[in-house]
């Protein structure tokens, strides 16, 4: 088990804006969150992410998930455009979590990064500034810091945000991978329900309470995911 | 007059002068490289002045400056630092208000008690006059702020940078903000003593502001605008020297030149900056 979520309920500036969420994620899950927005998705991103306190309920890690080896993938990222940082230096600092106050980084930790960089494509801008990239590139980059702070799971806040359909298509991709080949368990908030369906294998949809937690395919019988897809269904 | 200049500093003054000039200098553009990315580039103007205030209140009350100033001002650093979280009172705006207030109360209490403080010092500074107490606690102060910003630069680098990813990922991101407030508040208040409440805010914007123009890693910045800042100090004494212009202000018009010299070699490297 790596996340169990409780009868949890959630409020926003004093106003509850979910309440009553049960859901289990295990190792090898990924899971898809889905809702509309202002349902309580990204306020309870934040919560596992332990940004927000809970309102009631329980929310526990499994054993051995602690903060540190979880991988963060913000909708966008939160410093300024002209913060002078390189992407090699952004990517570096997935490990800082696990170093606690050890200054700097282990020779073996920075082979990592360079091996994340590679197979995310963006060995060739590792001297570049976020600003001098394409959206899909700085996704990439933020991708990238997750992986260096992910060993048991990876949360991903609406990855596909402002980006065009093929590296849409990509980012999916490359998180199936991961999930796949690396057994790292994914959390991705989105509100895209097809792609949800075609790689999710769990699906959790809120709306200010819970609609619907268990798996992919009972959650395509439902008159909810029927609603959303508009009766055209997906093609697998 | 490069001969002149050697044996200038051959007078303890000048010598006490150069050596706590340059190491404010390293500490001052090191604290910019974390504020001014955050858009905090008032908050040294703002705490200079709260320093400022601190100090007449502990003069009027005849206790050891830097013991009240010191804690006074890690508190209303701590304060700032916190500000945007919040919301209610935008960070620029709070900034002037205790900038402004802090500034009031200072002179009033100045004023009032008939104390014969020297506000012109306060105000532009008093390098060339750094009396040993001060020329030690610099010495002393200084090298342990650039020790630690050595030691924790890639943490505070990650936490200034994505404060929500490194709390995520589990870093002890209050940590970092508190030492962060610290050793700003040490370093304006001793910075303040010698160039003054007006001028110390110069001392941390430009540097870093300079560096931006060109580097682009952290790293590169850093190195940057502590080289800048070390250069401007020293041409700025120089230059103080030479044709007599108040020290304060001539590094500032040495710090402002390099400014604009980084602002071209940026336009010319391609850096579309502002």
């Amino acid at each position: 088990m790596i996340l169990n979520c409780e009868n949890v309920s959630l409020s926003y500036d004093g106003r509850t804006v979910a309440s009553d969420i049960n859901f289990t994620v295990n190792a090898g899950d990924y899971l898809c969150i889905l809702g509309e927005n202002g349902s309580g998705k990204t306020t309870l991103i934040n919560a596992i992410l332990g940004l927000k306190k809970v309102a009631g309920g329980k929310l526990s890690y499994g054993e051995g998930v602690r903060a540190q080896n979880i991988g963060y993938l913000p909708q966008k990222q939160s410093s300024n455009a002209d913060f002078p940082a390189c992407v090699r230096e952004i990517v570096r600092t997935g490990f800082l979590g696990k170093r606690g106050f050890r200054p700097y980084y282990s020779k073996e930790e920075r082979e990592r990064a360079e091996n994340v960089m590679k197979t995310l494509g963006i060995s060739d801008f590792a001297k570049k500034s976020m600003d001098e990239l394409s959206g899909g590139q700085q996704k990439r980059v933020l991708l990238a810091r997750a992986l260096c702070s992910a060993e048991k799971l990876l949360i991903l806040d609406e990855p596909t945000a402002a980006l065009d359909p093929i590296v849409t298509e990509e980012l999916y991709e490359m998180t199936k991978k991961l999930n796949h080949e690396e057994k790292i368990a994914v959390i991705m908030v989105s509100h895209d329900v097809a792609a949800a369906t075609k790689y999710a294998n769990r699906i959790l949809h809120i709306k200010h309470e819970q609609l619907f937690f268990g798996s992919t395919e009972d959650y395509l019988e439902t008159e909810l995911a029927k609603a959303y897809l508009g009766g055209h269904g997906i093609d697998h | 007059m490069i001969t002149e200049f050697f044996e200038y500093l051959q007078m303890d003054f000048a010598l006490r002068a150069l050596v706590v000039g340059v190491l404010l200098a390293v500490c001052a553009s090191l604290l910019g490289v974390c504020l001014v990315p955050k858009r905090y580039s008032m908050i040294g103007d703002g705490l200079s002045h709260v320093g400022f205030g601190a100090l007449a209140v502990a003069s009027a009350l005849g206790a050891a400056p830097l013991a009240v100033a010191l804690p006074v001002v890690i508190i209303a650093s701590f304060l700032l630092l916190r500000l945007r979280e919040n919301g209610k009172i935008k960070g620029d705006s709070a900034i002037a208000m205790i900038s402004a207030g802090a500034l009031a109360v200072g002179v009033m209490i100045v004023s009032l008690s008939g104390s014969n403080t020297d506000l012109d010092g306060y105000m532009f500074g008093s390098l060339l006059s750094v009396t040993k107490a001060d020329f030690v606690t610099a010495v002393v102060l200084f090298p342990i702020v650039i020790a630690v910003f050595a030691i924790f630069y890639t943490q505070i680098f990650a936490v200034s940078h994505d404060e929500n990813f490194a709390r995520a990922t589990g870093m002890k991101a209050n940590f970092y903000n508190t030492l962060l407030s610290v050793l700003v508040a040490v370093t304006i208040v001793i910075g303040m003593r010698l160039m003054g409440t007006l001028l110390i805010s110069a001392l941390i914007i430009f540097p870093s502001i300079s560096a931006m123009r060109v580097c682009r890693s952290y790293f590169s910045t850093i190195i940057t605008a502590v080289a800048l800042s070390v250069i401007s100090f020293l041409c700025g004494m120089v230059m103080s020297f030479a044709i007599s212009t108040p020290i304060g202000a001539s590094i500032v018009i040495c710090n402002m030149i390099c400014f604009f010299a980084m602002c071209l070699l940026g336009a010319t490297v391609k850096k579309k900056r502002i």
